[in-house]
């Protein structure tokens, strides 16, 4: 039986517990529920917890340690003879697994029985075309020992789906007539299910962050593998970024992090102050018509796909301030540059600064706005010297989150900065990032073993480091600001 | 003749017009808040509005300083005279008018800001301090009028929004006085405070007639009669009878003012 139709069932069965819970409990107290320690709802739903939580516990853990089981025990009886010179016994194994689905089809639409199966002999027939013609394709022929492998393993796997359903079963309904029996009126039904809440409520947040936990984690690993193929001192004070795929190359972070930071600053420099003055437009002075205009009308802003804002780059930004900018000036004559990149993201980011801080600045309460003026003082000043002040935690956290979104940025950058990796004050030259190169290391030939392609990890994890220190910078200038006016 | 004159001001002098308002009437949307109110409101006089909860006095104070037009649904028609200047006219800067005519509110509404800061708001941003020195004491005084310099005096530049509710009352007074307005519309002033703090405000509200107008709004019977020479009584958005304290207490000529006044109302 599928893991699904059993869900499905222990589903069922907590749904059976809780209307069957309930009634008891109302039946203990002789029909009325104020005799009842809660209402006779929590009753049924402790029946419900005890049916269902167990048994899926038991179905999730199952069904994550059964492969290893499995798998350990039939892949002994592949002979080492028919693991082919450059393979491996873990890739045999991904060919058991396909061999062991395949016979599944064969037997439902194949025509073959599973006696057939079992007396199937591969030095016989030719497995690997039988398996052709119900369109599984393998990309070696089929020895015995592999195939008898295959068999085993889809034996095994039959029983071991068997044992589950019967004990998962067993366990909620073992666990319904648990909490059935502990139903009375004094029983403190609504404390367990409050409890059960919380606990579900922990799981989930404990899952956001085990797996940021676990991302960076296998960042840092990887990162160590690429330290020992590469001297970190090379990597963190390396002026030059040059690498080659023949070996001997310069993976230096600098130039990489110069443009990434020379990028996010002109971003950050076009849409901090307009996103902000749209903000206090919207939401200060804008009568509530034309704010129900504007407002969603930077928010499409955000909607727009990055790479279309990459075009936009490429095509008319870039060429426009080579024109009448870079070439008039002498500053450079490529269209690709810090500047394109950084105004065209400054652009992206205006709604995520605008939208935020308009949010902020709203939920100022209308009393500040109120006190202000009643001392006489105008709009303006009322904006400038209590609203703002009040509402600049907020702003900051707006601010930092287009900040992280300008430094993880990869499309606007490469099709409108290029992809030179280089340290120049002159914003008007072509640069690249820690992103683009990430990508572009990754690209092609991806075996995770020389330094070229395991310094995609460290550069992650730089950029990582980078983006947790600007949330760190804007934690304490908020506490700070707080500790003054809170 | 021109003596003659004289003596009637000298005579009437603490009975000045300071404000008067004619057929005023305020809808919020459709519903209609206040209903053809006039009343001449003295210069250097304590008026007090009483009347039960939803009648209309927060409404009827804020036209007073034009704060009705920060509300976006609400309508004000009719005129109020300060001055004889009429403010009701939309060339009048409501800016330049809530300078003069100051205010407190119900709920107390600190800035998130120091407790210095707060009261330096107002006196900065008219100009009112040519240095440091007088601000400081600018504050000071503002603080000890409001009755809470003693307590606030070693923590100046902690933040307003950290004291307590009465505090928080009393600095938003203090705040107030500090621009040192010509009126000043309070509306429940001693709702959070203590008997203590109650009649400190109370000592600064006389204190305060001596210079300006002052229009206090009150749930309590013995406050307006303590503090104030002059009684309107609202009523459902109309102002069911206004005149001097001692007769609305002793001797009301409208049977509702009665009914509120010994307690069958409200
Ligand atoms: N902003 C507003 N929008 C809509 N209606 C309002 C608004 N403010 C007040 N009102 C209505 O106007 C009427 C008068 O309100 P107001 O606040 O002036 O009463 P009040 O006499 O000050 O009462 P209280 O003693 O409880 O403070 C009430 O019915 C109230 O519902
Ligand atoms: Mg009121």
């Amino acid at each position: 039986m599928s893991a699904g139709l059993v869900f499905l069932i222990v589903v069922l069965i907590a749904f059976a517990g809780f209307v069957v819970g309930r009634r008891r409990a109302l039946a203990t107290a002789g029909g009325d529920p104020r005799k009842l320690h809660s209402l006779p709802g929590y009753y049924g739903q402790t029946v419900f917890i005890f049916a269902a939580a167990p048994a899926l516990l038991l179905l999730v853990v199952w069904m994550l340690a059964q492969p290893f089981y499995v798998e350990n025990r039939t892949s002994g009886l592949i002979d080492t003879a028919d693991i082919a010179a450059g393979s491996s016994r873990d890739l045999v194994m991904a060919d058991v697994r396909r061999i062991s689905g395949g016979i599944d089809t064969l037997v439902a639409i194949g025509g073959q029985s599973e006696a057939d199966i079992a007396t199937m002999d591969a030095q016989e027939v030719d497995v690997r075309k039988l398996l052709a013609g119900v369109g599984v394709a393998l990309g070696s022929d089929v020895n015995r020992s592999v195939f008898e492998a295959a068999k085993s393993y889809r034996g095994t796997t039959d029983t071991m789906n068997l044992i589950r359903t019967v004990l998962v079963i067993i366990a909620s309904l073992a666990g319904a007539a648990y909490a059935y029996t502990r139903i009375n009126p004094e029983y403190r039904a609504r404390n367990v299910s409050e409890y059960a809440i919380k606990l579900l409520l922990i799981a989930c947040s404990s899952i956001a962050i085990l797996t940021t936990v676990g991302i960076v984690l296998s960042l840092v690993f990887e990162t160590y593998h690429f330290f020992q193929l590469y001297p970190a001192k090379d990597f963190f004070f390396s002026m030059t970024w040059n690498p080659q795929f023949r070996g001997g190359s310069d993976l230096g972070i600098l130039p990489l992090l110069w443009g990434t930071l020379y990028v996010s600053f002109i971003a950050l420099l076009f849409a901090v102050p307009i996103g902000l003055m749209a903000a206090i437009y919207t939401a200060e002075y804008a009568s509530p018509l034309v704010r129900s205009f504007v407002k969603p009308a930077i928010e499409v802003l955000a909607g727009i796909p990055t790479i279309v804002y990459g075009l936009f780059a490429l095509v008319t930004v870039g060429p426009l301030l080579r024109d009448y900018f870079a070439q008039p000036l002498g500053l450079g004559n490529s269209s690709s540059s810090v500047m394109t990149a950084g105004v065209v993201m400054g652009i992206m980011l205006i709604p995520f600064v605008s939208s935020l801080s308009d949010d902020v600045i709203n939920a100022v309460p209308q009393a500040m706005r109120d006190g202000s003026s009643g001392l006489g003082a105008t709009h303006s000043e009322t904006v400038r010297k209590v609203i703002l002040p009040a509402a600049l935690p907020g702003i900051v956290g707006a601010i930092l989150l287009a900040a992280s979104r300008a430094i993880g940025e990869t499309m606007i950058v490469v099709l409108g900065a290029g992809a030179a990796a280089k340290i120049s004050a002159n914003p008007f030259e072509a640069m690249t990032t820690i992103t683009v190169k990430i990508v572009s290391q990754l690209t092609g030939d991806t075996e995770f073993a020389s330094p070229e392609t395991l310094v995609a990890f460290a550069l992650g994890l730089s950029l990582f480091v980078v983006t947790l220190g600007l949330n760190i910078i804007a934690l304490v200038i908020v506490r700070k600001y707080r500790e003054q006016y809170e | 003749m021109e003596d003659m004159y004289h003596m009637d001001r000298a005579m009437t002098g603490t009975q000045d017009i300071k404000i008067s308002a004619r057929d005023v009437n305020v809808y919020y949307g459709e519903k209609h808040a206040i209903k053809n109110v006039s009343v001449e409101i003295a210069d250097k006089t304590v008026t007090a509005f009483i009347g039960p909860s939803g009648c209309g006095k927060s409404t009827f104070l804020r036209c007073i300083n034009r704060m009705n037009d920060t509300i976006d649904i609400a309508r004000v028609t009719g005129n109020i005279l300060i001055d004889g200047e009429d403010i009701t006219d939309p060339r009048v800067d409501p800016v330049q008018l809530r300078a003069k005519v100051g205010m407190v509110f119900q709920k107390p509404n600190p800035f998130p800001k120091s407790i210095y800061d707060n009261v330096a708001y107002g006196p900065k941003i008219h100009g009112m301090s040519r240095n440091k020195t007088d601000l400081d004491e600018i504050v000071e005084r503002a603080l000890r009028r409001g009755a809470i310099w003693e307590e606030v005096k070693d923590r100046l530049h902690e933040p307003g929004t950290g004291l307590s509710g009465g505090q928080q009352q009393r600095l938003c007074i203090a705040r107030a006085v500090a621009t040192e307005p010509e009126v000043l519309l309070m509306d429940e002033p001693c709702s959070a405070l203590d008997p203590i703090a109650t009649a400190q405000v109370e000592e600064l509200i006389d204190e305060l007639r001596q210079n300006y107008s002052v229009v206090i709004v009150t749930h309590s019977m013995q406050q307006a009669a303590r503090v104030s020479q002059k009684t309107a009584f609202f009523h459902l958005g109309d102002m069911v009878e206004y005149g001097e304290t001692d007769k609305i207490f002793t001797n009301p000529e409208d049977p509702r003012t009665e009914s509120y006044i010994s307690g069958r109302i409200g």
